[in-house]
């Protein structure tokens, strides 16, 4: 009896399985390694994306904090000992190969070094800021308390010890006593420097903007053909708008010339780490530290306030160091008006091809076309923004309304509104085909109600579809909002500077200003990082700035996957 | 949306069963009204997107469109009677200037042929022999006299503008004295003359057909006084007989050329010793005429059997120099009788025996306009420095003056996308220079280092992308657990949104230099990495149950995770100490050395990187949406019948996506063609023609992004940058419609599965 069921069992083999899961041959021939593979490969995929995140915040964000100051002998073999005072940067393993190659005096033996990025800092005394130096031949390092750093508003940071402070020339405190009378005096010079950039920035740049005014009005009458003879009313008022603004002009200038006399009041001794005593002016420093001192929470307060430096304060030397508050503005300055001139418009294209239109061929192949010029390449679009806008559109308002300030163009000149404007046209299909997908999302049944009941069919538009097809139309700006704050071919054409000496939107009439250039985080980006002439020491500030543009395109995309969501889930019950 | 009405219009409208007290007709104004809105809105966003492609052909079409020469005016040339030594017109194409042998200088007006004034030369009764230009671009004229002095003068053309309108003075001006220069004791049979900075050389050929050559170096005092101190005459007897002389601008070459046996005899002139005679070089015909080209290289040389030939020095293996035969330009059957060389671009008119006149441009190696104009041959044929009045006189004495619009002559299909043979070159090359507005510069425009470096970044970029993406679409719509595809996905999809200026500045400032000093470490990475990852499979069939079960099916690529790191950081480890055991410590050298591969900083391994990650999120996205879309009862009906996971992919599941995968990898590639910052940034921008792992490239759409701004608008080079983009748009929108073509045709199939 028992025996069938015996020999049963031993014919089967003993699992379905088992046998074939051993050995190399078995496992190749069941394809798991290559599932595996592919496993690897969606792996790598996600590591990517996550590393790039974490390499810009790693590289970005020790920019504001107070690195520890490290003071050492840097003994390099057959010269003298050197002393340095300096922030540790990075550190990478070099061949000695390499080293020798560059000229420095290694033990071939030993196959590899540390090599080091220091940051010495005072420019203006070695040269650069930044130095190479081999780990091995920093000796004697030790962190003093009172190593000082010193912003300054020129030549990049300062290293060293405070040894005496002065005003007017005389030395009021020394040594110890030094940095508690340091800092009153630099909060005093903030203060007045604050003030000194509010008037030159603000009030003279208004009546520089008045005289400039008044200038391209006196040019309006000459070609309205009134001359000085035949009108001479007309150019009295405006001699006499002009003398006002001189005076006004004049009384700021003493202003500006008694608060600078005030800054100059105070000064700094400082020892350099070899011992070279240098005299700094208050005037020039932006903020002074002892970063070897500071706590764990000093330095996040100090962290805090750098990073709010970072995004509300205009950049200072070249770009490489100070804010990037212009670029942040003319970022979303340039996007809020672009999404003013692509949102109806996409709204009304997909309107038309989806409800209007025939659906037919015809308007396929226009569906297809428009979809395919999301591909196009946005250099493309510069080009023709350039061209098209400037060129041509820009020139024929400049002949018709701005012909007073020609040779010297307004508008036939790249500028904020022809870049929103390309812009615009780029991501017109991102819109068209995002709200397009949401009207055909719409139950006919609810359309044929609303008509049923009388509504006509602008009436069911507006109040029902368009409703109802609200997410997609959010989901398809934002993408838009996201894909347009990122772009930067084709600004490089049509708008986007290095440096804006003013800010489109200022307290000058118009307020607005579409036809002035603007500065962009993401040519920022390009800009500092490649065309700037201290890579090495602006660098930092680039992956910042990088970060900052990478969180804010994240935070768009993450908010229009939630708009969507959320909006989804409101009109479920109707989709249902 | 208020529909509200005042009673008055509600007492007007008719009673209607649809009406009610609500507006009926405001309503439907307004139901009109939107539709009209929605209408001309629509079809004009979309025939503003259209708009993009129309401005785009419309910037192109004038580079294809040729030359078209409209005649003003002919008229009998005025002037005395005398034989014509000299022709010319001045930069507005207002004025032309005639130079006979007797000395006798005519201006007349090229509207209407009218004298507008005549200057006679001081050459004291005697007779003009010949005028060789000394400068064309500065009007500087050399007149040989028949007993063999020389007199140098300019024509010159002020411009004032009284009362607002042009006025220009046409006038005659010595600057190296109004006495002629002592030269040769007779006549000289064939002459030339060229200066270069402040000596003047003269070349003269005597009636024994011997050639003299003089130098006059010439010397400003403090107080304006001109001197000229003069060197001895060399004498010498050229290789063949003196009937053309050409002398180069820097006085380096000297051509002799012999019209009835058709030779050119090339010399190069070595300041004070003899000149050495480089060869002598057969035109294959009887020579008729030869002239410089602007630029001061190229000579052109007519010929009686109708053929012009341009030819230039060159070197052989870089030391030897020869004279180069360029290109040949077919006429028509006729003897060539003239030759009117452009003055700043290297374009040239030749006429013919018969009176035709054709436009040539030498760059592009075409012709660009050919009209019968004469009945007679036509004897002379002169530009205005802008080329835009062209002047050519016929053998009876009439003279015929055109307008030419002639914008873009060096642009030909040839010229974009052939090897061309530019001056100054050894041999024929592909090379894209676009820079430099002096006229010695020829603007080389080929756009085929430019394509091919798109391609070459395009193609690295999808050697990247395409397995990673692939394959991880693979994965994750198949094998992955639907947990951890819900964030996987979006994660890798975020990479898409990510700004190219932001990988491009990665690129070019962290990975470029951390590759250079990581080499050995990257391509032990390519090795190790996919080895290791199924060796690892398979230890992990081996662990003990109890941890293998830990791990839920799908989420493998989890556990990848700390495996790919610790692979990935111990190739780096490893790099250096492998360096410096195996390659001398320094990689690069070691190539440069024993491969003879040199390396670039920013190269295409380092683009092929950038860009392929940022076409990895499209290729994705699309590709596993394709594979996860396949209908689930294939794929489980192939596992029912015993077929492995891996078997139902490659027999079932594959096959059904495949035009999904094919689409995704088209949209990624026209993503990377278009790919603008990263390229940038990440690559020198050198437009060089290999495919080298460890060089650099110009793409298409970076070169557009670096010259667009600097570049005149309406000039060949602002168009042809317009044409570069036309190509790519085209290139895009081809590869996004076949795409998108595919893709649907897929969307059908799938739903009638």
């Amino acid at each position: 009896m028992t025996t069938a069921a015996e020999e049963i069992a031993a014919a089967m083999p003993k699992s379905l399985v088992a046998r074939d899961t051993e050995g190399v041959r078995a496992y190749v021939k069941s394809g798991s390694p290559y599932v595996w593979l592919t496993a690897a490969a969606i792996s790598v995929a996600f590591m990517i994306t996550l590393a790039l995140l974490i390499l810009t915040a790693a590289r970005g964000l020790p920019h504001f904090w107070p690195a520890d100051v490290v003071q050492g002998q840097y003994t390099a073999p057959g010269e003298p000992a050197e002393p340095i005072l300096a922030e540790i940067r990075s550190t990478e393993e070099v061949t000695s190969a390499r080293l020798k190659n560059a000229g420095l005096k290694v033990d071939e033996a030993q196959l590899l070094y540390d090599r080091l990025l220091i940051k010495v800092a005072n420019r203006d005394l070695l040269g650069a800021d930044f130095r190479p130096v081999l780990s091995d031949w920093l000796v004697q390092r030790s962190y003093p308390e009172d190593a000082v750093v010193l912003e300054r508003v020129e030549w990049g940071n300062f290293h060293g010890f405070l040894h005496a402070v002065k005003t007017d020339g005389v030395i009021v405190a020394t040594g110890p006593e030094a940095w508690a009378a340091y800092q009153p005096l630099q909060d005093r010079a903030t203060d007045l420097r604050s003030k000194i950039e509010e008037i030159e920035k603000n009030e003279i740049g208004a009546i520089n903007y008045r005289i400039e005014h008044l200038r391209l009005s006196e040019k309006r009458l000459q070609i309205d053909g009134h001359t000085r003879e035949n009108d001479p009313a007309d150019y009295a008022k405006l001699d006499e708008r002009r003398k006002e603004q001189d005076a006004d002009y004049e009384k700021l200038r003493l202003e500006l010339d008694a608060i600078r006399k005030d800054l100059s009041r105070d000064a700094l001794v400082m020892k350099t780490v070899d011992g070279k005593e240098v005299e700094i002016p208050l005037a020039r420093v932006v903020r002074g530290y002892r970063p070897n001192e500071m706590g764990l929470f000093s330095k996040l307060g100090f962290f805090g306030s750098k990073v709010w430096e970072f995004v509300s304060d205009d950049p200072r030397e070249a770009n490489t160091e100070g804010g990037i508050f212009p670029a942040i503005f003319g970022t979303v300055m340039m996007v809020m008006i672009m999404s003013v001139v692509v949102m109806p418009f996409g709204v009304l294209a997909a309107l038309y091809l989806r409800e209007y239109a025939k659906q037919g061929p015809v308007t396929q192949i226009i569906r297809i076309a428009v979809n395919n010029l999301a591909g196009v390449p946005s250099i493309v679009y510069g080009m023709f923004g350039l061209g098209f806008f400037v060129y041509f559109v820009g020139s024929s308002i400049d002949k018709a309304f701005y012909s007073e300030g020609l040779p010297s163009p307004t508008f036939g000149t790249p500028g904020i509104l022809w870049s929103s404007l390309t812009l615009a046209l780029l991501t017109l299909p991102v819109v068209i085909v995002a709200t397009e997908e949401g009207l055909s999302r719409i139950p006919r049944s609810i359309r044929e109600a609303s008509l049923a009941l009388g509504a006509t069919k602008a009436e069911t538009l507006w109040r029902v579809v368009l409703p109802m097809a609200s997410p997609a139309m959010m989901t398809g700006l934002i993408l838009a909002i996201a894909r347009a704050a990122g772009e930067v071919a084709p600004l490089m054409l049509v708008g986007v500077v290095k440096l804006a000496p003013s800010l489109p939107l200022d307290g000058n009439a118009p307020f607005l200003h579409l036809e002035r250039k603007f500065m962009h985080l993401g040519f920022h980006i390009y800009d500092v990082g490649f065309q700037s002439p201290n890579v090495e020491a602006a660098r930092p500030l680039v992956y910042a700035t990088a970060f900052l543009l990478v969180l804010v395109i994240i935070g768009l995309n993450l908010t229009a996957i939630g708009i969507r969501n959320r909006l989804r889930e409101r009109y479920k019950a109707l989709e249902g | 949306m208020s529909t509200a009405q005042t009673p008055a219009s509600a007492a007007e409208l008719p009673r209607s069963i649809t009406a009610g007290r609500g507006g009926f007709q405001a309503r439907y104004v307004k139901d009109r009204l939107a539709r009209y809105v929605v209408l001309v809105g629509g079809l004009g966003v979309i025939g503003a997107l259209l708009l993009i492609f129309v401005y785009l052909a419309q910037e192109v079409a004038p580079l294809f469109a040729g030359a078209h020469v409209e005649e003003r005016k002919t008229f009998a040339i005025p002037g005395a009677g005398g034989r014509t030594l000299y022709l010319a017109a001045e930069e507005q194409g207002e004025i032309g200037m005639r130079a006979e042998e007797s000395g006798e200088v005519t201006f007349f007006d090229l509207h209407e042929g009218t004298v507008r004034g005549t200057e006679t030369l001081p050459l004291a009764g005697r007779k003009l022999q010949s005028i060789s230009s000394v400068a064309t671009e500065r009007g500087l004229l050399a007149g040989a006299l028949e007993d063999g002095s020389v007199l140098v003068f300019a024509h010159e053309y002020k411009v004032t503008y009284p009362n607002d309108k042009r006025l220009i003075t046409p006038g005659l001006s010595f600057p190296k004295g109004n006495a002629p220069l002592a030269f040769m004791s007779g006549p000289a049979t064939s002459f030339v003359a060229r200066d270069e900075g402040d000596s003047l050389m003269l070349v003269g050929a005597d009636a024994n057909g011997a050639l003299n050559l003089k130098v006059f170096a010439q010397e400003t005092s403090l107080f304006g006084d001109i001197t000229m101190t003069e060197s001895a005459v060399q004498t010498f007897t050229p290789a063949v007989k003196p009937d053309v002389l050409l002398l180069e601008p820097l006085l380096h070459w000297l051509y002799v050329i012999d019209r009835a046996a058709g030779k050119i005899a090339f010399y190069r002139l070595k300041g004070s010793e003899a000149p050495e005679l480089v060869e002598v070089k057969e035109a294959g015909a009887k020579i008729t005429e030869a002239r410089y080209l602007a630029g001061g290289i190229s000579i052109v040389v007519a010929q009686d059997n109708g053929k012009v030939t341009q030819w230039f020095p060159a070197r052989r293996n870089e030391s030897e120099w020869y004279l180069a035969k360029v290109r040949e330009f077919k006429v028509g059957n006729s003897p060539v009788t003239a030759i009117g060389p452009e003055q700043r671009r290297r374009g040239f008119a030749v006429g013919d025996e018969s009176g035709k006149v054709s436009l040539f441009y030498a760059t592009s190696g075409s012709r660009v306009h050919e009209e019968k104009v004469f009945d007679s041959p036509v004897e002379r044929l002169v530009f205005n420095p802008r080329a835009r009045v062209m002047m050519a006189l016929s053998a009876d004495g009439q003279l015929r003056v055109s307008e030419v619009h002639n914008e873009h002559p060096e642009v030909s299909f040839s010229a974009l996308w052939g090897k061309v043979w530019y001056e100054s070159y050894d041999e024929p090359k592909f090379l894209y220079q676009s820079s430099s507005a002096t006229s010695d510069f020829e603007p080389k425009f080929s756009l085929t280092p430019l394509a091919l470096g798109t391609l070459k970044g395009a193609f690295y970029a999808m050697i990247f992308a395409i397995p990673l993406a692939v394959m991880g679409a693979i994965f994750t719509a198949n094998f992955m657990s639907p947990e951890m595809r819900q964030v996987v996905k979006p994660s890798v999809e975020v990479l898409a949104a990510l700004p190219s200026v932001i990988l491009g500045f990665l690129a070019g400032l962290w990975l470029a230099p951390f590759v250079e000093t990581n080499l050995p470490g990257m391509f032990l990475c390519l090795l190790l990495l996919p080895t290791s990852i199924p060796i690892f499979g398979f230890l992990w069939t081996r662990m003990p149950r109890a941890i293998r079960l830990r791990v839920p099916p799908g989420w493998e690529a989890a556990l990848l995770i700390p495996v790919i790191s610790f692979v990935i950081w111990g190739c780096f480890m490893l790099a250096h100490p492998i360096e410096a055991l195996f390659f001398g410590g320094n990689m690069q050298s070691w190539m440069d050395h024993t491969l003879g591969i040199s390396y670039i900083q920013r190269n295409s391994l380092v683009v092929g990187i950038a860009m392929g990650i940022a076409v990895i999120p499209v290729i994705f996205s699309i590709a596993e949406d394709a594979i996860f879309s396949v209908p689930k009862h294939l794929s489980l009906g192939s596992l029912a019948l015993g077929a492995t996971p891996w078997q139902t992919l490659i027999g079932v599941v594959l096959p059904t996506a495949s035009p999904g995968i094919f689409s995704a990898i088209m949209i990624g590639m026209g993503r990377a063609v278009g790919e603008t910052m990263i390229v940038l940034m990440a690559t020198g921008n050198t437009a060089v023609m290999d495919l080298s792992l460890f060089s650099g490239m110009r793409t298409l759409a970076a070169n557009v992004a670096v010259e667009m701004p600097e570049s005149e608008v309406g000039s060949t080079h602002f168009r042809l940058l317009f044409l570069a983009g036309l190509v790519l748009f085209f290139f895009t929108f081809f590869l996004n419609t076949l795409a998108e073509v595919v893709r649907s045709r897929l969307r059908k199939k799938y739903s009638s599965l």
